[in-house]
């Protein structure tokens, strides 16, 4: 309990951010129309592939030895790259098509 | 140096979610916004790559970082592009799943790292907090990934709704298990073998697996928006595992953001989040549709050339698309058939149930791929006032959303849900595949009132005839 709790003010500028951007994410997609409802989903679907960067650190911080981090850590960067092209993509393509109508 | 300008590619990453997530949610900056939060990416990426230290130690394993980069933009590229917009909803789906495997996998290497350190190097007690993150990472990821590859395959239709008495307990049981065993390992100091980790993993797996594989098609989009939710939380966890900002940021705003998606797309159906999740419709299919089989009574067909000349002859004709719509891949069919009609004085119009399709907004997405103009698509509140006025309402595959038992029955499980309030027109005309029951599984009254008639097939195939029926005349 006490290393939780010490963990806790060691990193209290990360509980900060994660109570504002709680506040935040809900404020800014808080007036979506239902037509971008999809869109946003994928949008965001897209923008926790900035899970990417751990995958990148484990990935470089591995012992050439290691073989089970590496291959795992290489897994970890496919996917997660999977994740964020895809979604960006998906997202574009979505969205040109609403831009043609304008 | 390199240390500070990563700070500052981090912020600027951190700024770009936070105005690519506002501009996605207005029509007309929707595009930029996604390509503004891309770039944002892109510069957080390469920031990590090539200015990341920890303890001075640089990156190392260029060839594996930039293969795995190399590989995954390719396959991520052509599977993108190649979709078919009517695959959308399980591609957000799979993709979904690749970021929640990638937060599981980082916490698995993390956690492997940390036991090498442990015992075969300092032998020092590991912080609480470091190993909370990893195994929230753990569990999370891997319920994100687990259900969001079952709701890829029930899209797809290669996985059936399959539920069993007392599953949800059984759930709950699993959950709190998994909890439990995570809450050992922590205060532990993770000092006990990894059996227990890996059996967290082998439970959250199974977990995601029960989690979905109950709920309804018809609920899938509330079941991804809340996956996608999960996953953003998991990435979060990375953040506080490498005390990386822009994954925290990115990935709580996500969670919060698509927690709060999930809500609203509730609120369209007009249930609750816990209904969705435990009410599931496998639950009280049998009864339902029990019930209402025994006043079904009889339905009239109508022929292609019936339904062309009623049609033709209309002032005013509106189409509810629904999922069978996009099934058949019939938007341009549809658009085709609107030209012809509006050629004859016909006005016509669609109207857009929320949830219509399988996601929020699906239906816009096709349409707006078959060039329909914005301003013929009609909200339900709006096209409900329309239907009064209507000579014909033509259903395309659409069932559950102009249900009338969402209004009349209160033992219906859609009860209360805001339909389409399509018996209102004149004549309707229904355009299904069979007589079964929509995803709900309950039976649609509207098909045995008088002035409805059905026009069973293909979406495509029936509207192609009709489109030849009426030049016809």
């Amino acid at each position: 309990m006490t290393e939780i709790l010490g963990w806790l003010q060691a990193h209290q500028q990360m509980v900060y951010i994660v109570i504002l951007s709680i506040f935040l994410g809900v404020e800014v997609i808080g007036r979506v129309p239902s037509v971008l409802h999809t869109p946003l989903m994928s949008g965001a679907n897209a923008i926790h592939g900035v899970v990417i960067i751990g995958a990148i650190i484990v990935m470089g911080q591995a012992d050439s030895g290691n073989y089970l981090a590496l291959i795992l850590g290489f897994l970890a960067v496919v996917l997660g790259t999977l994740n964020v092209v895809g979604g960006f993509v998906v997202t574009d393509r979505m969205l040109e098509m609403f831009k043609k109508k304008k | 140096m390199g240390i500070s300008l990563l700070t500052l590619a981090y912020l600027i990453g951190s700024v770009t979610f936070i105005l690519g997530l506002k501009m996605l949610s207005h029509p007309d900056s929707a595009r930029k916004g996604n390509l503004i939060a891309a770039a944002g990416m892109i510069i957080a990426i390469l920031g990590t790559i090539f200015l990341y230290e920890n303890e001075g130690k640089k990156l190392g394993n260029y060839i594996w970082i930039f293969g795995g980069l190399l590989i995954g933009t390719i396959i991520g590229t052509l599977s993108a592009k190649k979709v078919k917009m009517t695959a959308m909803p399980e591609m957000v789906s799979l993709f979904n799943g690749m970021g929640g495997a990638c937060a599981a996998l980082i916490s698995m290497v993390e956690f492997n790292h940390l036991q090498h350190q442990q015992f075969m190097v300092s032998g020092a007690p590991v912080g609480g907090g470091t190993l909370l993150a990893i195994v929230l990472g753990l569990i999370i990821g891997t319920i994100s990934f687990a259900g969001s590859m079952v709701a890829w395959g029930k899209l797809n239709g290669r996985i059936k709704d399959f539920s069993f008495p007392g599953q949800h307990l059984i759930n709950i049981g699993l959950l709190l298990l998994i909890l439990c065993m995570a809450g050992y390992l922590v205060w532990q100091g993770g000092e006990v073998s990894s059996f227990y980790f890996y059996l967290i993993f082998i439970l959250s797996a199974v977990y995601g697996i029960f989690f979905v594989l109950p709920i309804g098609g018809a609920d899938m989009p509330v079941v991804i928006s809340l996956l996608n939710s999960f996953t953003g939380v998991a990435a979060a966890t990375g953040g506080f595992l490498y005390d990386n900002p822009v994954m925290l940021t990115g990935g709580i705003l996500v969670g919060a953001a698509g927690t709060l998606l999930t809500i609203l797309m509730c609120k369209a159906m007009n249930r609750s989040l816990q209904n969705v999740l435990i009410g599931s419709f496998g639950g009280n299919k049998a009864a339902a549709s029990g019930g209402a089989m025994a006043s079904g009574g009889t339905y009239k067909e109508i022929t292609l050339s019936d339904a062309a000349m009623v049609m033709s002859y209309a002032n005013k004709v509106i189409i509810v698309p629904g999922y069978g719509l996009a099934v058949a891949q019939a938007q341009h069919t549809c658009h085709e058939l609107e030209k012809l009609l509006e050629n004859k004085g016909v006005q016509v119009q669609y109207a857009i149930h929320p949830v219509a399709g399988r996601m929020p907004g699906h239906m816009n997405v096709l349409l707006a791929e078959a060039d329909v103009s914005y301003d013929k698509l009609h909200e339900m509140e709006t096209a409900n006032e329309e239907f009064k006025t209507t000579d014909v309402v033509l259903v395309l595959g659409a069932n559950d959303v102009v249900n009338p038992a969402a209004k009349s029955d209160p033992s219906s499980p859609i009860y209360g849900m805001p339909i389409l309030e399509v018996e209102d027109a004149k004549a309707v005309i229904v355009n299904k595949r069979s007589m079964k029951p929509g995803y709900a599984g309950i039976e649609n009254q509207l098909f045995y009132q008088p002035k409805t008639s059905m026009l069973f097939g293909d979406a495509k195939k029936a509207l192609q005839d009709l489109i030849a029926e009426i030049k016809n005349i």
